[in-house]
């Protein structure tokens, strides 16, 4: 009988961890775009009303329609992940309540309020509102998007390196707010999410824009966006590495369980090699087939090559499951590289030879999505790495879990896997829909070529016309 | 020190909480509606409906999202609960939700062929999300018991939530269209006048005869009096609109907010009603709102906030509304 109890108990558990990563790593998808896209979407405005240049308005109208397609989902997969608190990790507001409700309390209040008041106003208020109240809903969006990350960052913070708070029969209580908002790793994880969402979103309108290109849609508006990103991705990779780099010294102060996991480093000794590649062997408790680079590791975290860096084996029970933690680190890093390279190259072929060869469009392409990678790798690190626990040091993560029966969440889980899965597959397909159908608009019906429908191009010419009309 | 002095507090916040609610049964309750009756035969009213919504169904969420969250800053135990209760039916209404939210944006922008399906997602979406609320409520007031007479109450409170919306989404209609669909929002809001009638007759019998507590708050004296003006209000209400709705349309449209109104005035009593029978719990009968309180230095830090910024809130919901003011017209980017 009480068997059967810690069964369903344990079923229970890794059943809502597996719902709570899918559902959060479904949403951090589209909120990721969507603050930084705002902010581009100011840019794009702010040039039209300053030069009054028309391509500037139609790059615009582009991206605001993905924007809202984008926002939807964001919003939808939004309010789902504020019931998973309730439903699934009680014990986390019964300990933490204090804490986490009126951060997330503040998030409502200030941020998404603004943002979906707002909303329509910068969406369909284009023709309804003078054009200086329409910029400023949409500057007013961006400061919404941004706000909200902010305040969820600022808890999810807290609970990597809590500050601020006392003990008080097992429930946390608050002694100052400004140390909790403030929280040591909250400053990094901010900039370093908000540097991940101007390169996600940069590299998504640069994707979308190569596509377009190879598809021969050559108009100005095209490759304005792709200047505009390319640019954009390569000012910003440089600055989001130097943070990284910040961020893992931060995180070494605070949490070195996680970083010994990140390197791999099982027994605590000075002059560590970094390593390019290794299978970690929990039980083992070593690696298979290393590739390092001697004294790197020291080198990096702590600015010495004989520098000493603390192994797992001195966190035994306390620290995380070590393979995610490593190969999600490498997948991020690697893209990283991988960013760098693709935006400084595109840089130099457009100042030197004033265009882009097919070959980098085609490499554009592929890395359309490149930064929804990196950042879930990311947050794979983040959140995995501070496993056993669910707030660093005072809860465990098994001693918050529901009571719900298994059955149920087995249910709830499925449901939001086959939806979620079909919103994914929808959406990008529709960006690639919205795109051709753009290829095809202004164009004239000369060189369509490809999959459209005629059904498409019939949308397309109705959409062509209601946007002259807009434009006008 | 401050535990005692600020003893207000879950007070406020169990009323901050409780208007976030109402504020949300309206609000959504009239997009929620209009997803209902979204009618199968006529895409142009189908786009129109839409459209009267396209400005507002982000906004009027959001209430749910702050009236949950309230909930979980404020009363957490409470939260846990009533969610772990309601487990399934939350997961089918979120399902809703979801379904009918990104069908308002793919509708128009996936390929063409496919616009009617994601129309007939928003649909299944509404009703989904709306019976599963109506559900959820009927299981709340029935303290999650688990006998077939509850779980009947349940179903009954389902179809009349259903009911109520489909009436306040088609006076909304009545009020944001005209030509033939304003037409046609007046005959659906006659008959769901009717049902939604029946059903909180129907919803409060049943509610005095399942709980002698309940029957006992209402009838058990000198109270009993309220229950007079109340009932010639709703009757009155009732008929009014009824008659107003066989006018429609009307010459130069006057009174064509009223429906809507009444609808709103509907939706308040009723809820007040509720509110009564249950407070001071907030879980029926199991926990009261100063058992399940958090911290009152939390509850505090963000009753400041909420204070300076609800009025803000408030402000520009008022302003996005004046805005998109007036007879629905298309919606371009
Ligand atoms: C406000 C809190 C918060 C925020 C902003 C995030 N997480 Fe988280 N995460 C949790 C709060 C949390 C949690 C409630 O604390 C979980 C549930 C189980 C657990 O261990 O921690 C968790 C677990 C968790 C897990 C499972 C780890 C495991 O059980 O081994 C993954 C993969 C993620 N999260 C991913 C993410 C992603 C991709 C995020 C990006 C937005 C994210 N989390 C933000
Ligand atoms: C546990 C974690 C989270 C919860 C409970 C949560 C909750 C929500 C909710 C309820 C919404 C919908 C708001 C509305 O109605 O407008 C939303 C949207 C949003 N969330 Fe989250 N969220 C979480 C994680 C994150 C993280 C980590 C970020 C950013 C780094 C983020 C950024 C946003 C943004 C910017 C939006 C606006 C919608 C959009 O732009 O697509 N959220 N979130
Ligand atoms: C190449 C240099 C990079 C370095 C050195 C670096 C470093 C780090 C470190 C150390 C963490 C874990 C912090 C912790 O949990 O304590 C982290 C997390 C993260 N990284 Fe990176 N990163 C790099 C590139 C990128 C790129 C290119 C992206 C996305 C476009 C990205 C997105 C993220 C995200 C979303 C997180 C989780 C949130 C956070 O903790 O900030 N990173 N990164």
């Amino acid at each position: 009988m009480f068997d059967a109890v810690t069964l369903a108990n344990d079923t229970s558990f890794m059943l809502s961890r597996i719902q709570f990563a899918a559902n959060i790593s479904f949403h951090i998808l589209f909120p990721t775009i969507n603050i930084a896209l705002c902010w581009i979407l100011v840019f794009f405005k702010v040039r039209y009303n300053l030069s009054q240049d028309e391509t500037w308005l139609r790059v615009y109208r582009f991206w605001v329609r993905i924007f809202a397609l984008t926002f939807a989902i964001g919003v939808v997969s939004g309010i789902t992940m504020s019931f998973q608190f309730g439903t699934n990790w009680p014990g986390y507001m019964e300990t933490v309540g204090n804490i986490a409700g009126p951060l997330l309390g503040y998030e409502v209040m200030t941020a998404f309020f603004l943002e979906a008041s707002f909303l329509s106003i910068m969406l369909f208020g284009m023709n309804r509102v003078s054009n200086r109240v329409h910029t400023l809903a949409t500057i007013l969006v961006a400061i919404g998007t941004s706000l909200s990350a902010f305040w969820i960052l600022s808890l999810d913070s807290w609970m990597q390196t809590p500050a601020g708070i006392e003990m008080i029969d097992g429930v946390a209580h608050v002694t100052s707010w400004l140390e909790v908002i403030f929280n040591p790793s909250m400053p990094y994880r901010l900039m370093h999410m908000l540097l991940a969402s101007g390169l996600t979103a940069a590299f998504l309108i640069s994707g979308i824009s190569a596509y377009r290109l190879l598809r021969g849609d050559n108009k100005q508006s095209v490759k304005h966006a792709l200047n505009f990103s390319v640019a954009l991705a390569a000012i910003l990779i440089p600055i989001q590495m130097f943070i990284g780099d910040l961020h893992g010294l931060n995180t070494l102060k605070h949490q070195p369980a996680k970083i010994a996991a990140m390197e791999g480093v099982w027994q605590t000794d000075t002059g560590v090699p970094l390593l390019l590649f290794a299978l970690p062997d929990q039980t083992q408790r070593k690696n298979h087939f290393e590739i390092k680079i001697p004294n790197m590791a020291s080198l990096i975290l702590t600015h010495d090559s004989q520098g000493e860096i603390q192994g797992l084996n001195d966190f035994v029970d306390a620290h995380p499951p070590v393979a995610p933690v490593f190969f999600s680190f490498r997948i991020m890093i690697a893209i990283g590289i991988l960013m760098w390279l693709f935006s400084w190259l595109a840089t130099y072929q457009y100042v030197i030879k004033k265009r882009y060869p097919p070959w980098l469009l085609k490499t554009g392409l592929v890395m359309t999505f490149s930064g929804w990678i990196a950042t879930l790798a990311g947050w794979y690190v983040t959140e995995i790495g501070r496993q056993p626990f669910l707030v660093t040091g005072i809860l465990r993560t098994k001693d918050a879990v529901t009571t719900t029966a298994p059955e149920n969440i087995v249910i709830s889980l499925t449901l939001y896997i086959l939806i979620y899965g079909f919103l994914l597959v929808a959406y990008i397909r529709t960006l690639f829909v919205m795109a051709n159908r753009a290829v095809i608009l202004e164009q004239g019906n000369t060189s369509i070529t490809g999959a459209t429908t005629t059904t498409d191009i019939e949308f397309a010419d109705k959409q062509a016309n209601t946007e002259n009309q807009g434009v006008k | 020190m401050l535990d005692t002095t600020l003893d207000w507090l879950p007070s406020a916040f169990i009323g901050l909480m409780a208007l976030s609610f109402l504020i949300y049964a309206i609000l959504d309750g009239y997009d929620l509606g209009v997803g209902v009756l979204l009618p199968l035969d006529n895409s142009q009213q189908r786009d129109t409906m839409i459209y009267s919504i396209g400005p507002f169904w982000d906004a009027n969420e959001t209430w749910l999202v702050l009236a949950v969250g309230l909930l979980l800053i404020a009363f957490p135990k409470a939260h846990s609960i009533i969610f772990q209760a309601l487990y399934l039916p939350t997961a089918l209404m979120l399902a809703g939700l979801i379904l009918r939210g990104v069908s308002f944006d793919f509708r128009t922008k996936a390929p063409s062929a496919d616009k009617q399906k994601w129309e007939l997602a928003f649909k299944l979406g509404s009703v989904l999300a709306t019976l599963s609320q109506g559900y959820m409520l009927g299981r709340y007031i029935t303290a999650f018991d688990d006998s077939w007479l509850s779980l009947g109450f349940a179903i009954l409170s389902a179809i009349c939530v259903t009911a109520g919306y489909c009436f306040i989404g088609a006076t909304w209609l009545v009020m944001k269209t005209e030509g033939d669909l304003q037409r046609r929002a007046a005959s659906w809001a006659k008959v769901a006048n009717i049902l939604m009638a029946v059903g909180i007759i129907l919803v409060c019998v049943s509610n005095l005869l399942l709980d002698a507590r309940i029957m006992d708050k209402w009838l058990g004296g000198i109270q009993a009096l309220v229950l007079i003006p109340i009932i010639a209000l709703f009757s009155f209400t009732f008929f009014a609109v009824d008659k107003y709705l066989r006018k429609v349309p009307v010459a130069n449209d006057t009174g064509c907010w009223y429906p809507f109104f009444s609808a709103i005035m509907l939706f308040i009593l009723c809820f007040f009603g509720l509110a009564y029978s249950f407070y001071p719990y907030i879980v029926p009968f199991q926990l009261t709102i100063y058992e399940a309180a958090s911290a009152r230095e939390s509850l505090w830090f963000i009753f400041v906030g909420a204070t300076l910024v609800l009025p803000m809130i408030i402000g520009y919901t008022i302003f996005s509304y004046k805005v998109f003011w007036g007879k629905t017209t298309k919606l371009n980017y």
